[in-house]
């Protein structure tokens, strides 16, 4: 009787200990968006966005500081924040989102993986449903995920004065870099 | 089975629930660490209207201003409001480091050329434990162009020299600034036995940002002057308000202020007009960066 308690909270702890294997995390990862016109090109990095990615579910959350986005040129990043993305009102997008056909994948399985993520993107404080492919690399305890998808700053009610329109493309390209390792969560 | 066995079954089984029910959002909520930021655009240009401002020039950038100030309104229709009179200061300033931004300029009153270096002490942050403050320091000479008063007697090149030093710290309040100049301005000649080499001033700077694209400004100087002034001039603390209007890596300033001066011996030492009696002089700065070394940080 007695024994089987035992085996009972060992087998507890193995599926505990399993369950948090299931969640990768970053905080070092990397976002950066380019926007390409005849007159200039902008881009901006970001190296320190939060994400976590739980392969148990599928579900997969991004979290951004605004102002942690570095430009070539300071008055561009002067401008990002005070005139574009308001990063006093809205100091962070985010994107909480699900990996879609989630069987498919072997997360024990080193390799490439391709993917789709839908979730809800919310940049400028506007929410909006998007989809985007990407890939997962899954390797030894860490996981690379990538993502290459466009929005249009119109459609997050980001307003662009018609004497700088030539300068801003229409659509902006993202780029998503993440490199996930274990979560292990602080006891 | 003994009572105990069954407390730490229901402990695990307890501890097990509660880490499911721990979802991203507060995984990500808890580990998101935000760092210290700066706080950017206090002001939009360097100045605020005549003086200072703690906006700096970062690495690589190129302000060219061109300043203007018509003459007073009240001048009357003869000419045509002030209209008709202009005064302009043009310089060129370069951020040589982030911290760092040096500058000439050229300026019609009293036909100055000067040259000022400003550094970037400390920047105001946001986050935990952050620095509250944006502090500059200004260090400035001018020389006075014009020709001798009195060319029969000895004139050394050192008569023409003035000298500033100034403390810029400022705040942003969300869309509001608050900034205090605490300011020296030592001149190597003066006029008169009456005219006091050495002006202290302390001033006072706001801004308040209206829309996106829009601010508005405001900057006055007292400037101490313990010696009851009984020299012929009547001089005035400088009183000054702007519009910020920004259009890409322009910024036009639209300013009615009581000084004609657009360097600080002007302004503090020489203001002649008063807001009372209508010396307000309509003028504007416009200021263009260019950036010339955009090399990736």
């Amino acid at each position: 009787m007695n024994k089987k308690v035992v085996w009972l909270v060992v087998g507890l702890m193995v599926s505990m200990s399993v369950s948090a294997q299931n969640r990768y995390f970053t905080k070092t990862g990397h976002i950066d968006f380019f926007s390409h016109t005849s007159v200039e090109d902008i881009k901006a990095v970001n190296d320190q966005v939060t994400s976590f990615l739980d392969v148990s579910t599928g579900d997969i959350i991004f979290s951004v500081l605004n102002r942690s986005f570095q430009f070539a040129k300071p008055l561009m990043q002067e401008h990002f924040n005070e005139n574009y993305i308001e990063s006093e009102k809205f100091p962070k997008s985010s994107f909480e989102g699900k990996i879609a056909e989630l069987k498919s994948i072997d997360f024990t399985k080193p390799g490439k993986y391709r993917v789709k993520v839908a979730g809800k993107l919310t940049l400028h404080g506007i929410t909006k449903e998007i989809e985007a492919p990407g890939d997962l690399t899954v390797g030894k305890d860490k996981i690379l995920g990538e993502s290459v998808f466009s929005v249009i700053p119109e459609d997050y009610g980001i307003k662009i004065p018609s004497v700088v329109r030539q300068n801003i493309a229409e659509t902006v390209k993202i780029s998503v870099q993440m490199n996930y390792v274990v979560f292990t969560p602080k006891k | 089975m003994k009572p105990t066995t069954y407390i730490l079954l229901l402990l695990f089984l307890t501890t097990g629930a509660t880490l499911k029910s721990q979802n991203l959002n507060d995984l990500l909520a808890e580990s998101s660490t935000e760092g210290r930021v700066p706080v950017e655009a206090l002001f939009k240009a360097t100045r605020v209207a005549d003086g200072h401002s703690v906006k700096q020039l970062r690495k690589g950038e190129l302000d060219f201003r061109i300043s203007h100030r018509f003459g007073r309104v009240n001048s009357g229709a003869y000419e045509f409001f002030g209209l008709d009179q202009s005064n302009i200061h043009l310089s060129l300033e370069y951020g040589l480091f982030n911290r760092l931004m040096v500058g000439v300029g050229r300026g019609t009153f009293e036909k100055t050329i000067d040259a000022f270096a400003r550094y970037n002490i400390a920047n105001q942050q946001t986050g935990k434990g952050a620095f509250p403050l944006t502090i500059s320091y200004l260090s400035s000479i001018e020389t006075i162009g014009l020709k001798w008063s009195d060319p029969s007697r000895t004139n050394y090149f050192s008569s023409r020299l003035s000298f500033i030093q100034q403390l810029l710290i400022a705040r942003k309040f969300s869309k509001v600034t608050l900034q205090l100049m605490p300011t020296l301005v030592h001149r190597n000649l003066v006029e008169t036995v009456m005219d006091q080499n050495d002006l202290f001033a302390m001033g006072v700077a706001g801004r308040y940002k209206v829309a996106n694209r829009l601010a508005v400004n405001c900057e006055y100087y007292y400037v101490l002057r313990p010696i009851p002034q009984r020299t012929t001039t009547k001089y005035y603390n400088p009183l000054s308000f702007g519009f910020d209007i920004e259009t890409g890596g322009h910024v036009f300033q639209i300013v009615l202020t009581n000084a004609q001066g657009m360097r600080e011996g002007g302004f503090l030492g020489k203001t002649t007009g008063s807001w009372l009696k209508g010396d307000i002089h309509l003028g504007f700065n416009i200021s263009r960066i260019f950036m010339l070394d955009s090399k990736k940080k």
